[in-house]
């Protein structure tokens, strides 16, 4: 019987990525639904203590796979130790991170176990009862209420909602004849966990039998991307600047006001494409998806493939000389205007507003 | 060199507009082109081709009118050109696309097989990956730079925030990118030559001893499409026109400070 969610982890350079932890959040709801266990399973070189803080974010138990060969995330090795482990342990679930390491492996994992994967969820269901609410409120399936109410509630398969032709369609998508029910997930869509250093769990060694034999490419070099990459998705406020800021020091008032807010500066790909600004700020499709609690975008109009990388924004300003575009019509709030006179003022509200409050303190 | 390069026609996405009623795909009028991606992928065949050798073969899967997006890829200066076309492929997953893919890419053999990372309209970049799987052979995906040397590859991978120099022994696949390159235009020779030259049609009759009929097609394939739907029109939020500067920032720094954002 195929039982309990494994959530194989990503890390590099012994570092676990944040998208494992949402992995781990999002399989603890879902494992509740099913009354199963979320498993995570760890792999690397000299990683073992990592094992505890998956514990810590909800796993109630760790497979730690040790090996000098997966230092460095290669195809064959990591496909031939996780493809052991589901075949010896027979999960329920198994999920992925959809960065560029999951989706290199995760598609060849399914086909060696001969089962399906669904690519880049944004959101899973079990609870037949959560997908009809979801439909109903967030999709266009609001205007045919007696389909998703006519869906059976009996229906305990992994429901694995994406987006397909560039964001313009969802899709849900079942795997019910085969086991177990794969996914990658899009990382920065499912909510962070919240960390309990009282967690306590299993850790489990597997000896998996992958050896350096297995590596069928060899690395020549590692190199690092120049600067340290900011990680536009871990900001909770984003200052995001398209076509409009009109060209590379058009960003600068952009910094400026992320820096008063506690924020950073993102783009749309025309900044990106016109070698304005680096290519990890962009946001959208072939961007980074981020949920900042605010979004504030400047001169930026609002391209389906731009929305599909911000539209999970808790709260979206836009400032834009075009009050039809469609920014403005996604927006929380639009502010018809030009950014080059509204930005820098803004900055400075923002500079004296704190200063009162420091003064009042 | 043998260079075997898969080729996916799809919409052009980009002009895709959502029935916002019924939450369907108009797809009427929208254009049909090569996956960027793939498209990438026949410059950087041709660029091996002409260094070192050999030749270069375009495989497809789809619906007869894909042989139009072959006739391109024969006019950029491809070598020939197969069509897998049958009743029996309809509704193929990932796994399954790559299955009966396999299968042909077998019959022919190769030396490399080039596919694009991701088609723009699945969007899955699952079929390059799960192709190899199904040759056993070796892959590199995320692939922004490419070089021969002697019988390996060395490629640049793409990862979030480093990249690997690879070398791997052909035969192998590489999942490339549309950065890699700048795909060249179709020649006027080429395009004479490319409606003179056939395109072999390959049907499941032609690959059926090496095909497992349970295993391709929507009944063989693992996962199935539960509902497609549009997103919701978002509710309208309030859009301000003709404000001061002043009254601008009033407005944005209310709402900053309504929800504690600083
Ligand atoms: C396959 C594919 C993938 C893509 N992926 C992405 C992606 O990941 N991310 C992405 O962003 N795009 C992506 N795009 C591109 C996308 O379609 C749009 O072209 C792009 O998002 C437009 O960027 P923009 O809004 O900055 O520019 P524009 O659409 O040109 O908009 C500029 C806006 O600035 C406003 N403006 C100009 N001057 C001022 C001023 N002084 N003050 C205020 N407002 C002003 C204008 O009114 C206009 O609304 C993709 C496209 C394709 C085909
Ligand atoms: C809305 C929707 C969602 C879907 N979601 C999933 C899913 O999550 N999982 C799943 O298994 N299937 C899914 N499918 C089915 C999937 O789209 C098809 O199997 C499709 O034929 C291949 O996937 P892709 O377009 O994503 O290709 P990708 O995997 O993105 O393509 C990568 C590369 O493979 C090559 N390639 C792909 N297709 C062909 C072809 N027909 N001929 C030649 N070369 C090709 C090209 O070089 C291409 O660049 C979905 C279908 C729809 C309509």
């Amino acid at each position: 019987m195929s039982k309990d969610i494994f959530v194989v982890v990503e890390q590099r350079d012994g570092v676990v990525q944040k998208v494992s932890m949402e992995l781990i959040g999002e399989s603890v709801k879902l494992a509740g639904d099913l009354g199963e266990n979320v498993v995570a399973v760890l792999l690397g070189h000299n990683i073992k203590d990592k094992a505890q803080l998956l514990i810590e974010y909800g796993a109630s138990k760790v497979l730690v796979v040790d090996e000098p060969v997966l230092e460095h995330y290669t195809t064959e090795p990591y496909v031939k130790a996780v493809d052991y482990i589901v075949r010896k342990y027979e999960p329920n679930i198994v999920l992925f991170g959809a960065s560029s390491i999951g989706r290199d492996m995760a598609p060849r994992i399914a086909g060696r176990l001969h089962t399906g994967l669904t690519a880049d969820c944004t959101r899973l269901d079990i609870k037949v009862s959560n997908y009809q609410e979801y439909l109903l409120t967030k999709t266009s399936m609001e205007n045919n209420p007696d389909k998703v109410n006519s869906l059976d509630t009996s229906d305990t398969f992994l429901k694995m909602t994406r987006p397909a032709f560039g964001g313009n369609v969802m899709a849900t998508i079942v795997c019910r004849n085969y086991k177990p029910q794969m996914a990658t997930v899009r990382p920065g869509v499912m909510e962070m966990p919240v960390r309990n250093k009282d967690a306590k769990g299993e850790i489990e060694m597997v000896d998996t039998g992958v050896s350096m034999a297995d590596m069928n490419v060899e690395i020549l070099e590692v190199l690092p991307k120049k600067e340290k990459a900011v990680d536009i998705t871990e900001a909770k406020i984003l200052v995001s600047g398209g076509r409009g800021v009109g060209g590379p020091e058009g960003y600068d008032p952009l910094r400026a006001l992320a820096k008063e807010l506690g924020g950073e500066v993102s783009s749309s790909r025309i900044g990106v494409d016109n070698g304005w600004i680096e290519k990890d700020r962009q946001v959208g499709q072939t961007g980074k998806t981020v949920r900042p609690q605010l979004y504030l975008a400047c001169g930026i109009s609002g391209a389906i493939q731009h929305q599909a990388g911000m539209e999970g924004s808790e709260f979206i300003i836009a400032i834009n000389k075009d009050p039809l575009c469609p920014m403005m019509q996604l927006a929380d709030l639009g502010i018809q205007g030009d950014l080059k006179k509204i930005v820098p003022k803004l900055t400075e509200a923002v500079i004296k507003y704190k200063q009162g409050l420091a003064v009042d303190k | 060199m043998k260079i075997l390069v898969c080729i996916k026609q799809v919409p052009d996405t980009a002009e895709v507009k959502l029935d916002p009623k019924t939450g369907r795909l108009i797809r009427e009028g929208v254009p049909s082109i090569i996956n960027h991606d793939d498209k990438a992928g026949i410059e950087a065949a041709l660029k091996l081709r002409d260094e070192v050798g050999g030749t270069v073969t375009v495989v497809t899967m789809g619906p007869p009118q894909a042989d139009v997006a072959l006739r391109e890829a024969l006019a950029m200066g491809c070598d020939d050109a197969y069509l897998l076309s049958a009743r029996e492929f309809g509704g193929s997953d990932t796994y399954a696309t790559a299955t009966i893919i396999a299968t042909a890419l077998k019959k022919i053999g190769f030396d490399v097989v080039i596919t694009g990372r991701q088609a723009i309209d699945g969007d899955t970049a699952q079929v390059g990956p799960q192709i190899a799987e199904q040759l056993g052979v070796p892959q590199v995906s995320y692939c922004e730079e490419l070089k021969v040397d002697g019988d390996y590859m060395i490629v640049r991978r793409q990862f979030e925030d480093q990249s690997h120099l690879l070398k791997v022994k052909t035969p192998c696949l590489i999942t490339c990118l549309a950065e890699l390159n700048e795909p060249r235009y179709m020649s006027v020779y080429g395009i004479v030559d490319a409606y003179k030259k056939d395109v072999t049609v390959w049907g499941f009759n032609d690959l059926k001893d090496n095909l497992n009929p349970d295993w391709i097609g929507l009944q063989g394939s693992p996962t199935n499409v539960f509902l497609s739907f549009g997103k919701k029109q978002k509710d309208a939020g309030t859009v301000l026109e003709n404000l001061s500067e002043d009254e601008a920032v009033q407005a944005i720094m209310d709402k900053l400070i309504e929800r504690h954002l600083i």
